[in-house]
C-alpha cells in the first residue's frame, strides 16, 4: 500500500503569527516554525498503516527550502520519503490555489490514500482535503475520528456536532483526520537520525505542468482587503455584593445581557 | 507548579564553547557526531521531556509509590510516560549500536538526561540505575549474558538495578553479608537482604535486572572477596521472555523526604528456598570493580540530578519572580507595586543562583567530556583524560549536589510565604533534591576520594600539573574579561596552595580528612570558574562578531558574577582546609551535643 501525508509548516502554535503588511500574507520566516501539529495525527494514522502492512509513506510539503526542516521533522517518525513543490509563484496561494498544486503533484505518484490533517493550525479553512478530491475526481473522507483499510475499502467514523456518521468508500481516496482519531507517538531518536538520509524529491510548477498563474496570489479565489491584530482582553467584568444578596441579580441581569442565559 | 523549558541555547553554548563538541566529531569513535544533528536530536529530546516526563512529576509527589503483596505500583501517568520514553528511544542514546544504541558520547547523552531528570528527577532514576547496570555488564559480563540481557536494557523494555547496601554494609561495603553458592550448572544461588535499592520492584516493565553483590563461600574479607551476580525478577523461557517468578521480594519500601514514586527497596534474596537464580558477572571476588563501573557513572549522573533540579526550582522562581508584584522598587515610581524581580536583593537571589546552575552545567558536561575523550583516545592520552574524569567525578556529585539543594532552597525564599505551602510545587524541587548530597556515596565520602585517592595519582603529582594547564583558561587579556579572569585567577592560587598543604601533610590522615570536605567545595567553585571563564572568551568573540548579543553578553555577566562573587568564598574556605583536626577532636564525643 501507498500513503501519502500532505504536511504544512506552520507558525508555532505557541508564539505570535506575523502579518506582512504589504503583502497581507504570513511572514513564515518571523518567527519558529514547526509542523503542523494536526499533521501528527494525520502521520500517526500513516505509521500505524505501515506497521500493520507495510504501507510506504511518503510526505508531501509545498513549500521554500526553509521548510526542509519541517519536511525532516514529519520524516523522523519513520516515513520513507519526501516530495516538496517548491515554486516562487505558489506564494500567497489561497486555498484552492495550494489544492491545485497538491493535486497535480498527488497526479504524478502512485497512492493508494492520502491522509490530510483536517485542518492547519495557521488558516483553520479546513478546505484543502476535500478540494484535492474533488480535482483529482476521488472520494473525500473528512473529518476521520477513525479509520480502517480492509483490502481496497476504507471505512471512516466521521466527526460532527451529534456523533459521527459510518463512510465507507473504495481506495484511493482523499482522508482528512480530526486530533480525536489517535495519540501521536513521540519520534524515535533513530527516526530522526534516519530522516537525514531520507529521499526527498524536488519539484517546480513546470515539474508538474501547471500552469504558474493557476496559483499564487494574483489567482486567487479569496482575496484578502484587511486585516488587524486580535484587539487586547478587556478587563472583566466584577460583581460585587453589599451584603444584601444584590450581586446574585446584578450576575443574572450580566449574563442576560450576554445572551448566555 | 510550572512548566518546564529545556534550556537548549544554555546546553548548545556550553557544547559548542565550552567543551568543544566538534572535537570529538574528529575522532572516529564519533566522526558521526555532528553539532546540527546533536541540537536536532536535542531539540526532540528536550521536547519529549517538557511534554511526556515534566506534566507527571506532581503525580510523582502526591501519589508516590506504593507496596501491596510485594508489588510495586507507581501512578498511573508515570506507566504512560515510561511507555513513551521506552518508544522514544533515547534512554540508549550512549549505548553501543550493536545492541541498539546510537553510540553517541556520553555529553550528549548527558544533556538528554539533564532535560529528563529536570522534568522528573524521581523518573529518571529509574533509567540512571538501568545505564549503571548497562555499564557494568558492557565492560564485564559474558558474551553471553550482553547477548541474553543487554538489548531490552539498552532500550528500557527491561530496567536494571544496583544491590550494594545492607543494613550493617553502607560506606562500608565490604562489610556486606548476602551469599552466593555455586551450582553445578554454572549459575549461582543468592541468598540475603539489601536495602535502600532503588526501583528495586515497580509495574513500569514487564522484567527487572538486579545485579547484586555477595560473598561466596571461601572468599577473602573486605571488599576483594566480593562478587557481582546477575539476578532477574523474572527467568527466562526458551524464547527469552520473562517467566517463572525467581525468589526476589520486594519486603518494604521507605517512606522518604522527596522523590515519592522513586520506590526506594528493602529485598530479600532467597526467602523461600535454597537461593535466587543467579549468574556471574565478570570473575569471582572481582564484583568491586564492576560496581565501580556502574558507581563511576552514577555518581556523575548524580551530580546532574543537582544542575537539573536547581534549573527546574529556578525557572519556577524566575516565573514567580517576574509575575508577583510586592513593594515599591528603588527607583520605581511611589505608591506602585513592583514585581519583585524588580527589588534588587531578589535579583541577587535569582542571578546568583543562575551563575551556580551554569557553573554546574560547564563542570559536570566537562566531565562527561573527559569521559569521552578517555574511551574515543589511546594511550597516553586516553589516560590522562581518565584521570581528570576520575579527578572531576566527585566535585561533580558532590558540589553539583549541595548546589542543587542550595538553589532549591533559594527558589522556596524567593517565593516568599507561597514557597513553604507545598501547593506551589517549589518545595518538592527541595526535597527531592535533598537525598542527592546522600546517595551514591555521601559527598563526605566524595571529598575522602579526593583528597585520599585523586590528590594521590601520579604519586601526587597529576592534580598540580592539571591546575597548572587550567591557567591557559584564565589568560584572555581583553578588558572587559579583566575582572573574570582575574577572580578565578585568584581562586587558582587558593586552590594551588591549599593542594600544596594537602599533599604535603598527606601523612596526617586524619588533618587531610579533616579538610577533605571545604577542600572539594574549593576545588569544584575554582574549577567551574576557568571553564566559565573559558566560556566568557568565546562570548566575547561571538559578541564581537555580533551573534546573539543580548544572549552573549548575558554569559558575560553571569561568569563575572561568578569570578567576582562566588570564587571569593574560596577565601573563608582555604582556612577550613588546612585548620587539621585540632578542634574536631579536642572535645570527646560527649561534648559534642
Amino acid at each position: 500500500m501507498k500513503v501519502i501525508v500532505p504536511v504544512k509548516r506552520v507558525p508555532d502554535t505557541a508564539g505570535d503569527k506575523v502579518i506582512d503588511a504589504d503583502t497581507k500574507t504570513m511572514d513564515r520566516d518571523a518567527g519558529e516554525t514547526v509542523l503542523c501539529p494536526v499533521n501528527e495525527f494525520a502521520i500517526e494514522e500513516a505509521v500505524k498503516l505501515k506497521e500493520a502492512t507495510g504501507a510506504e509513506v511518503t510526505v508531501l510539503l509545498i513549500g521554500p527550502d526553509g521548510a526542509q526542516s519541517t519536511i525532516r521533522k514529519a520524516l523522523s517518525y519513520g516515513l520513507d520519503g519526501a516530495i516538496q513543490v517548491t515554486d516562487d509563484a505558489i506564494s500567497g496561494s489561497d486555498a484552492l490555489g495550494t489544492a491545485r498544486v497538491i493535486a497535480a503533484a498527488l497526479a504524478d505518484v502512485e497512492f493508494d490514500v492520502v491522509i490530510f490533517g483536517n485542518q492547519s493550525t495557521d488558516a483553520r479553512t479546513s478546505l484543502v482535503p476535500a478540494a484535492v478530491a474533488e480535482l483529482l475526481d476521488l472520494p473525500s473522507l473528512t473529518y476521520a475520528r477513525f479509520m480502517e483499510i480492509d483490502g481496497d475499502a476504507i471505512t471512516v467514523h466521521r466527526e460532527h456536532e451529534e456523533g459521527w456518521d459510518v463512510v465507507e468508500s473504495t481506495l484511493p481516496a482523499v482522508v482528512s483526520v480530526v486530533e480525536a482519531i489517535n495519540e501521536p507517538r513521540y519520534p524515535n531518536f533513530k527516526g530522526i537520525m534516519a530522516a537525514k538520509s531520507k529521499p526527498l524529491d524536488v519539484k517546480s510548477l513546470a515539474d508538474l505542468g501547471v500552469d504558474a498563474a493557476a496559483v499564487g496570489a494574483g489567482d486567487a479565489a479569496a482575496t484578502m482587503y484587511a486585516f488587524e491584530p486580535r484587539p487586547p482582553k478587556a478587563a472583566g467584568t466584577i460583581v460585587t455584593d453589599d451584603g444584601s444578596g444584590s450581586a446574585a441579580d446584578d450576575l443574572a441581569d450580566w449574563m442576560e445581557e450576554q445572551k448566555f442565559i | 507548579m510550572t512548566d518546564y523549558t529545556p534550556p537548549l541555547r544554555d546546553i548548545r553554548f556550553v557544547l559548542d564553547h565550552v567543551v568543544d563538541l566538534d572535537r570529538l566529531a574528529t575522532l572516529d569513535d564519533y566522526a558521526h557526531v555532528d553539532g546540527d544533528l546533536v541540537m536536532g536530536l536535542l531539540d526532540e529530546a528536550g521536547r519529549f521531556t517538557a511534554s511526556a516526563l515534566a506534566p507527571a512529576n506532581r503525580d510523582g509527589d502526591t501519589i508516590g509509590a506504593t507496596l501491596h503483596d510485594g508489588e510495586v505500583t507507581t501512578p498511573d501517568s508515570w506507566k504512560k510516560a515510561y511507555d513513551d520514553y521506552v518508544a522514544a528511544g533515547w534512554g540508549a542514546l550512549q549505548h553501543p549500536a550493536a545492541y541498539g544504541g546510537g553510540d553517541f558520547p556520553l555529553v550528549v547523552a548527558n544533556a538528554f538526561k539533564e532535560m529528563m531528570t529536570a522534568a522528573n528527577m524521581a523518573f529518571a532514576l529509574g533509567p540512571l540505575l538501568t545505564t549503571g547496570a548497562v555499564y557494568a555488564m558492557l565492560h564485564h559480563a559474558s558474551d553471553e549474558l550482553q547477548q541474553t540481557w543487554l538489548p531490552r536494557m539498552v532500550s528500557g523494555e527491561w530496567a536494571g538495578t544496583m544491590n550494594l547496601t545492607e543494613p550493617q554494609a553502607g560506606s562500608d561495603v565490604g562489610a556486606l553479608t548476602t551469599r552466593a553458592e555455586r551450582v553445578e550448572d554454572g549459575t549461582y544461588r543468592i541468598t540475603g537482604q539489601k536495602i535502600y535499592i532503588t526501583y528495586g520492584e515497580h509495574d513500569l516493565t514487564d522484567q527487572i535486572v538486579h545485579l547484586v553483590l555477595a560473598r561466596l563461600p571461601d572468599a577473602p574479607e573486605g571488599t576483594k572477596g566480593i562478587s557481582l551476580f546477575l539476578v532477574p525478577k523474572f527467568l527466562l523461557d526458551e524464547d527469552g521472555q520473562p517467566a517463572e517468578r525467581n525468589d526476589v521480594t520486594c519486603v518494604s519500601i521507605e517512606h522518604k523526604v522527596g522523590i515519592h514514586a522513586s520506590p526506594t527497596c528493602v529485598m530479600a534474596y532467597g526467602e523461600d528456598g535454597d537461593g535466587a537464580v543467579g549468574w556471574l558477572v565478570g570473575e569471582e571476588h572481582d564484583g568491586m570493580r564492576a560496581m565501580f563501573t556502574m558507581m563511576n557513572d552514577a555518581r556523575l549522573q548524580v551530580g546532574l540530578q543537582g544542575l537539573a533540579i536547581a534549573e527546574r526550582a529556578h525557572q519556577q522562581a524566575a516565573d514567580y519572580a517576574r509575575e508577583r508584584r510586592q513593594g515599591t522598587a528603588p527607583g520605581a515610581e511611589r505608591g506602585t507595586q513592583s514585581p519583585i524581580v524588580d527589588h534588587p536583593d531578589v535579583r541577587r537571589m535569582l542571578l546568583d543562583s543562575k551563575a551556580r546552575i551554569e557553573a554546574m552545567r560547564v563542570l559536570t558536561y566537562a566531565n562527561a567530556m573527559a569521559i569521552d575523550l578517555a574511551d574515543a583516545l589511546d594511550g597516553d592520552e586516553a589516560a590522562h583524560w581518565q584521570k581528570v574524569a576520575d579527578l572531576y567525578t566527585p566535585l561533580s556529585k558532590a558540589w553539583c549536589t549541595d548546589l542543587g539543594v542550595e538553589v532549591a532552597s533559594t527558589a522556596i525564599q524567593v517565593h516568599g510565604g507561597m514557597g513553604y505551602v507545598e501547593e506551589t510545587g517549589v518545595a518538592q524541587h527541595w526535597r527531592d533534591a535533598r537525598i542527592a548530597p546522600i546517595y551514591e556515596g555521601t559527598n563526605g565520602i566524595q571529598a575522602l576520594d579526593l583528597v585520599g585517592r585523586k590528590l594521590g595519582y601520579d604519586g601526587g603529582e597529576f592534580v598540580p600539573s592539571h591546575l597548572a594547564s587550567l591557567r591557559d583558561d584564565v589568560a584572555d587579556d581583553r578588558d572587559e574579561l579583566a575582572s573574570t579572569m582575574a577572580g578565578v585567577a585568584a581562586g587558582l592560587d587558593v586552590l594551588e596552595e591549599t593542594t600544596t598543604w594537602l599533599l604535603e601533610h598527606r601523612a596526617d590522615l586524619r588533618d587531610v580528612f579533616a579538610g577533605a570536605t571545604p577542600y572539594l567545595r574549593l576545588f569544584a567553585t575554582v574549577v567551574a570558574g576557568t571553564l566559565l571563564a573559558r566560556g566568557a572568551s568565546a562570548a566575547l568573540d561571538q559578541v564581537e562578531a555580533g551573534v546573539d548579543v543580548d544572549f552573549h553578553r548575558a554569559k558575560l555577566t553571569t561568569a563575572r558574577y561568578f569570578a567576582e562573587q562566588v570564587v571569593p568564598e574560596v577565601h573563608a574556605l582555604a582556612p577550613r582546609v588546612t585548620a587539621t583536626a585540632r578542634d574536631l577532636f579536642a572535645l570527646d564525643p560527649d561534648q559534642l551535643g
